[in-house]
């Protein structure tokens, strides 16, 4: 098929219809809003479900009633919002619900701003609401990555019954680029018998994420959690680049973060400079061993955010203290340049 | 003459004994709610959706199949059910912490929007499940574990006549309140409640039954004063009667579609 240009937000709702979801429930909020306008006008077309609900803490109940129902549902925010939605999301979480979030991240805290951030990462990986649960968090870097993880999410959060994120900073909903979608897969995936469609012909089916026994709700927890350790085994995702020859720096980045690195690495390479780029693409499961195995060697580590400094302390865990990590960070919805990564890269090769 | 069976279980309902409180009337409401869905030939495509207060359990007593909601967000979580499958018949169960307090806009927005789905709120003034707290629905001077004074209205406003308040809306709906104090108003509470499951059925309008009830443990009564007390001081505050009807609504002129 033919590339279409489209900007990032409408990118992710086409990818969702694509993948033969037919249900949204959302709130606006910038920088996503152009997620629920594309989608309201779209839905009706496929004789899809689209509503605007009162808030974000009714548009995460709402797609737990829909995943509940069996139906392939997925939902849209921004920072604020998201927090608002973590009742939904733990809940989603308890009852194992399959359930796609994308969440347009903003500068925060607080309302913070408009603009492009990488604040949300703790929020996503290490503690989106109560509860011990994970949430698979896809991160793309680009319109074209954005759309073909999409189409995966739904087939993700279905095979595992859980809630899959996909995670772009404002940059990725906000700018336009060609974009090709891609067939989605034909795996078979479980059959939801679990779900509430009426109960003719069986016993009636309950969703609860509610077990007030200590020791009953142990065991769904330590059920979630082997679901968790299969999808650390087969779920890790991460991209390397520039890293085949030697080179003497190793910059760790995710999202648009790293497109911006690999424009700066580009520069060095062309005045004859090495520097490779570990890109994870699923922030949770996180690439713990794959980037252990690229930081080795004699090369410097440099995590680069639009963050004061999250994803580092995975990067730190994964290089198992056998070297430092090195910082850069811009934060507020400040986005670095090229030319400032690359005045960073030289600034520590010289060290 | 051969033994008649004159009184069954509703198939609706499962054999467990509920864990409600001596007096409690969650009991009589679960069965004219069951009661309702077998008469109507519903049960198999019904989708209960149960709230958090004292019938956050109430998925172990209806024979149907059973969604619990977080905390007021039963409406919501109804309008994801019924939106994806509109050929469920959709009910949540919801008290009134639940319903007229954590989960107003909730309730407020599924009323709005017309989601064609039936809601059984049952207002007893008081929360049950966290031990007799004041809720929005609590009387005037009602003493309560947070209102050990009183209910002050002056401080907390006065209680909240959720059946009126939606009544306001323009989107078309059955609202009605009824009350389980007495066996004639139990009669009317099951026709009301049946009958709200009726414009569901005929997927005509969004409905609700206020049910006013009572709650012994809490209020600290016997089942018997706790009748009176209702007659006395909730029958005068909360009006009963069917508040709206879709019948006779009309668009408004130039009313888009």
């Amino acid at each position: 098929m033919a590339k279409q240009l489209m900007k990032g937000c409408e990118a992710l709702g086409e990818a969702a219809i694509r993948a033969g979801c037919r249900h949204f429930f959302g709130y606006p909020i910038t920088p996503q809003t152009e997620v629920p306008e594309y989608l309201s006008r779209r839905m009706p077309e496929v004789d899809g479900v689209y509503v605007q609900a009162e808030s974000e803490v009714a548009a995460s109940n709402m797609i737990f009633g829909a995943a509940g129902a069996g139906v392939r549902v997925f939902t849209s925010s921004s920072s604020p919002g998201v927090s608002l939605m973590a009742e939904g999301i733990s809940y989603i979480a308890g009852a194992e619900l399959p359930v796609v979030v994308i969440n347009i991240v903003r500068a925060g805290p607080g309302l913070g701003g408009i603009l492009p951030a990488q604040s949300d990462y703790f929020q996503a990986t290490k503690g989106g609401a109560h509860g011990d649960f994970r949430i698979l968090t896809l991160c793309p870097s680009s319109v074209q990555e954005a759309a073909d993880l999409m189409i995966d999410a739904f087939d993700l959060a279905d095979k595992y019954r859980c809630l899959v994120m996909v995670m772009g900073d404002g940059m990725i909903g906000q700018m336009m680029e060609p974009v090709d979608f891609k067939e989605p897969s034909n795996d078979p995936l479980p059959p939801k018998d679990w779900a509430t469609t009426g109960c003719k012909g069986r016993e009636p089916n309950i969703i609860t994420s509610l077990w007030l026994q200590a020791e009953k709700l142990e065991e769904v927890n330590i059920r979630l959690n082997d679901k968790y350790k299969v999808m650390e085994k087969e779920e890790v995702r991460y991209e390397q680049y520039n890293c085949e020859e030697d080179h003497e720096l190793l910059i760790v980045a995710y999202g648009t973060m790293a497109r911006i690195c690999q424009t700066a690495i580009d520069g060095l390479k062309a005045d004859g400079i090495n520097v490779g780029l570990f890109r994870p693409i699923t922030i949770w499961p996180y690439p713990y061993d794959a980037l252990f195995e690229a930081s080795k060697g004699d090369k410097k580590i440099l995590c680069v955010e639009m963050s004061m400094g999250q994803m580092i302390e995975d990067v730190t865990l994964s290089l198992k203290a056998t070297k430092e990590v090195e910082f850069y960070g811009r934060c507020g919805g400040v986005v670095p340049s090229p030319t400032e990564i690359r005045e960073q890269i030289e600034k520590l090769l010289k060290k | 003459m051969t033994a008649m069976n004159l009184f069954q279980k509703p198939e609706s309902l499962t054999c467990k004994n509920t864990h409600y409180c001596p007096g409690c009337t969650h009991g009589a409401i679960h069965r004219m709610v069951a009661e309702s869905l077998d008469e109507l030939g519903l049960r198999e495509q019904a989708v209960g959706v149960a709230p958090v207060g004292c019938s956050v359990l109430a998925y172990f007593y209806f024979n149907c199949d059973f969604q619990q909601a977080a905390h007021g967000r039963a409406p919501a979580v109804a309008t994801g059910i019924k939106r994806s499958r509109p050929e469920l018949t959709v009910f949540t169960y919801q008290g009134d912490g639940d319903l007229a307090s954590i989960g107003t806009a909730e309730i407020i927005h599924a009323a709005n929007r017309g989601e064609k789905i039936t809601v059984v709120f049952v207002n007893n003034a008081i929360y049950g499940m966290t031990g007799g707290q004041m809720a929005p629905t609590t009387m005037p001077g009602q003493v309560t574990t947070t209102s050990p004074y009183g209910r002050n209205v002056e401080e907390v406003g006065y209680p909240m006549r959720m059946a009126e308040m939606l009544s306001t809306l323009r989107t078309p709906a059955f609202i009605a309140r009824t009350s389980v104090h007495d066996p004639k108003h139990s009669i009317e509470t099951k026709k009301m409640i049946k009958k709200a499951f009726q414009y569901q059925k005929d997927n005509t309008c969004f409905s609700m039954v206020e049910v006013l009830s009572t709650c012994p443990t809490n209020w600290g009564m016997t089942p018997l004063d706790s009748v009176k007390w209702l007659e006395d001081n909730m029958l005068p505050y909360y009006p009963l009667g069917v508040y709206k009807t879709p019948e006779g609504w009309e668009p408004m002129p130039k009313e888009g579609k």
